[in-house]
């Protein structure tokens, strides 16, 4: 075991400096910082389209004192939902008749609302019409009842905690975790495909198989790669903690994972290191395969929705902690890192995730072996029974 | 390293089979190199020489048979005590010179900071100081080849596994690689290599394997071999024909003007006293020892020899 991790380390640091050092690591860095700049750049820009273009517009084809009726009533329910729960309103002409209104090429509202608030008409399309009755009949009867209708007052009750809420905080926690995980594995598993092809391709293979335990060579170029994905999340993770920092609200704080902060972010490193040695111990024997830079990235794609199918079987069952398809994302090798680490963010008991921590750890090392195990018969052509293969001592 | 006890044989295998689909490669070998000789596994492209290095290195497992190196039956077990320069020769092409020794010195369990050492000392006894620190995409051939053969032995081994070591050498480096391999071997380093090239192997080797089809047709001293065929006689005369011509064996072939026999068993004293009774006016005549190349001929066949022949640019280097 100890020449094995020897001979792994001696793999690792090749291939960890090989990259870290080359010139290509700084844009490795800088690449996941490009749509974050440019999405804050065009932040702005985004919560406009997103606050006033998106939300559909409905002509009022009023007499202009029912009109008005309709805009006051507008103006004070949004004082109260906010403007973006209601459709906007625009006044158009009372003729031609809103169907042929709609039929113009230069039509801009996705309905007309006719007649008066009292028996208000809508003229659209029937998908329209039922998206938007509901607000219209708010509107109106919001417009009908005019200063007779009373807002109630709410009175207010506040609560230093609520179990609810924090429930509510803590599932939205395991999701935004699952996804973080989940796109940094994506993004940098997919790379260990293309690994063991430079080796391939000059002709260096025979002389790491001659040395070392071709399990060490697997292993060393996982632990390289983890390594390598580590400097990546310290550089990312750092630039996110501090722009965090800098548009910080004051008074608003994250709700605590049930585990604690402490222990869920140290669960978080181990869960994405687990995912990431269990699919890129996978994508390591998939890619040995590949005699070609052409044929891991025609390898690539199926990969990738391989792996969006595992996401979505983790977070299919995330808010019901317990249930079968929770427990079998758990107990699935691939999905188990993603399923924990909801967990951690909703049930604080720790024993499962020691187990499951193991039971990952316990795949990885069988990955690798049949990884290993298909190198030696396809790559390097060494016979042998399938089970006496997988069963040897890694030094033959 | 070099004190350590070592086995009789450095290396053993037996009944070694090792197949491709339906083409045996290697088909039934017996092989024993003895500790601390040079032993040459002779034979032309195809024979199986890669394939039987590569079973008793461990790279691949035989299908049948078993092996043993440095006395242990699992190869890799020993990897400390083995230095290996394949066939196909690669280095990482961003790596510099020193880094590249040192990095397959450390594969072997030589810690890096002596392999760096040792490899920029080795690098500069050897004259290639000046490029040590630069890439090995910047090096010529024979000089990333050269950096490959010093990481085949920066951390001492009790075994070199060298195969087809003079492959894309000048004739200059080839000289050299054979002082080096002379050298190992004068430290008791076991040195195990395959070549085509049949003049290496009879000035280098203690020892040989002629290896035809998968299998070995020969196994022996170089001397062994060269004894299995009667010294070649050539004899030129002035007469053309005679009674003499009856002392000749029936052999014999008539090449130039030259009469080609192998000596007889009786002996050169009862020929040359038929030669001279019968008036056959001998001009010339000289007895040959056979070299290695007849005995390979005689051994593994014309076609086998022809097919050793096919890089006449490496035989003339040699």
């Amino acid at each position: 075991m100890n020449e094995l991790m020897r001979a792994a380390f001696v793999i690792a640091r090749r291939d960890f400096t090989a990259v870290v050092l080359s010139r290509t690591f700084i844009f490795f860095l800088l690449g996941p910082l490009f749509p974050i700049v440019i999405g804050m750049a065009f932040g702005g820009l985004g919560d406009r389209i997103s606050t006033t273009d998106l939300r559909p517009v409905v002509g009022i084809a009023m007499s202009p004192a029912d009109a008005s009726r309709m805009e006051r009533a507008h103006a004070r329910l949004a004082e109260r939902m906010g403007p973006q729960a209601l459709p906007v309103l625009r006044r158009v002409p009372l003729s031609p008749a809103p169907r042929a209104q709609l039929a113009r090429a230069n039509a801009d509202v996705m309905v007309i609302v006719s007649g008066s608030p009292a028996r208000p008409v809508m003229t659209g399309q029937p998908q329209d019409i039922q998206r938007l009755e509901g607000d219209i009949s708010l509107l109106a009867s919001a417009a009908v009842a005019e200063k007779s209708l009373h807002m109630v007052h709410v009175e207010a009750q506040q609560v230093a905690t609520s179990v609810g809420a924090q429930s509510q905080g803590r599932l939205v926690i395991g999701r935004i975790a699952q996804i973080v995980i989940f796109f940094l594995t994506i993004l940098l598993a997919g790379m260990i495909l293309s690994n063991l092809v430079e080796e391939k391709t000059n002709k260096i293979i025979e002389i790491l198989a001659a040395a070392v335990p071709v399990d060490a060579i697997f292993l060393g170029k996982l632990m390289a790669m983890l390594a390598m994905s580590f400097v990546g999340i310290l550089f990312w993770g750092g630039t996110a903690f501090a722009v965090f920092l800098a548009l910080k609200t004051p008074g608003a704080s994250l709700p605590d994972p049930a585990v604690g902060w402490p222990l869920f972010l140290m669960l978080a490193v181990i869960y994405f290191a687990m995912a990431y040695t269990l699919l890129g111990s996978l994508f390591l024997g998939i890619g040995a395969q590949a005699a070609t830079v052409r044929e891991v990235q025609t390898l690539n794609m199926p990969v990738t929705m391989g792996q969006m199918l595992i996401f979505f079987f983790a977070t299919y069952a995330v808010d019901k902690m317990g249930s079968p398809p929770e427990v079998a994302a758990v107990v699935l090798p691939f999905s188990s890192p993603f399923a924990m680490i909801a967990r951690a963010a909703q049930v604080d008991a720790l024993w499962p995730h020691l187990l499951a921590i193991v039971w990952q750890m316990l795949w990885v090392g069988l990955i690798i072996r049949i990884g290993v195990l298909l190198f030696r018969r396809h790559v390097l052509k060494s016979g042998g029974g399938w089970w006496k293969q997988l069963f040897r001592s890694a030094t033959g | 390293m070099i004190g350590a006890p070592q086995p009789t044989y450095a290396v053993e295998g037996h009944g070694l089979v090792k197949t491709f689909g339906d083409f045996r490669a290697v088909d039934g070998i017996d092989v024993a190199v003895p500790a601390g000789s040079i032993y040459g596994i002779l034979g032309p492209n195809g024979a199986g020489k890669t394939t039987m290095l590569r079973t008793l290195l461990g790279i691949i497992d035989p299908d049948e048979g078993h092996r043993s190196l440095l006395g242990d039956s699992a190869p890799l077990r020993q990897a400390r005590n083995v230095g290996y320069l394949p066939e196909e020769r690669g280095l990482y092409p961003s790596m510099k010179a020193f880094e590249a020794v040192a990095f397959m010195g450390a594969l072997r369990g030589l810690p890096l900071k002596i392999g760096r050492e040792r490899a920029r000392s080795m690098l500069a006894d050897y004259g290639m100081g000046a490029s040590a620190d630069k890439p090995i995409r910047q090096l010529s051939k024979g000089m990333a080849q050269t950096v490959q053969l010093f990481g085949t032995i920066v951390h001492e081994p009790r075994l070199i596994v060298l195969d087809e070591p003079f492959s894309g050498l000048d004739a200059f480096n080839q000289g050299k690689l054979e002082v080096l391999i002379r050298d190992q071997a004068r430290r008791g380093v076991t040195v195990l290599f395959s070549t085509h090239v049949i003049a290496h192997a009879e000035r280098l080797c203690e020892r040989v394997a002629i290896v035809a089809g998968g299998r070995i047709r020969f196994e022996g001293t170089v001397d062994d071999a060269r004894n299995r065929l009667r010294p070649q006689v050539r004899l030129r005369t002035r007469a053309s024909d005679g009674g003499w011509r009856r002392a000749l064996p029936a052999e014999t072939l008539a090449q130039d003007g030259t009469w080609h026999f192998p000596l007889p068993l009786g002996g050169i004293e009862p020929l040359l006293r038929a030669l001279l009774d019968g008036n056959a006016g001998i001009e010339s005549l000289s007895i040959e020892r056979p070299g290695l190349h007849d005995a390979f001929v005689a051994i593994a066949g014309e076609a086998a020899a022809r097919q050793m022949q096919g890089d006449p640019q490496e035989e003339e280097a040699a």
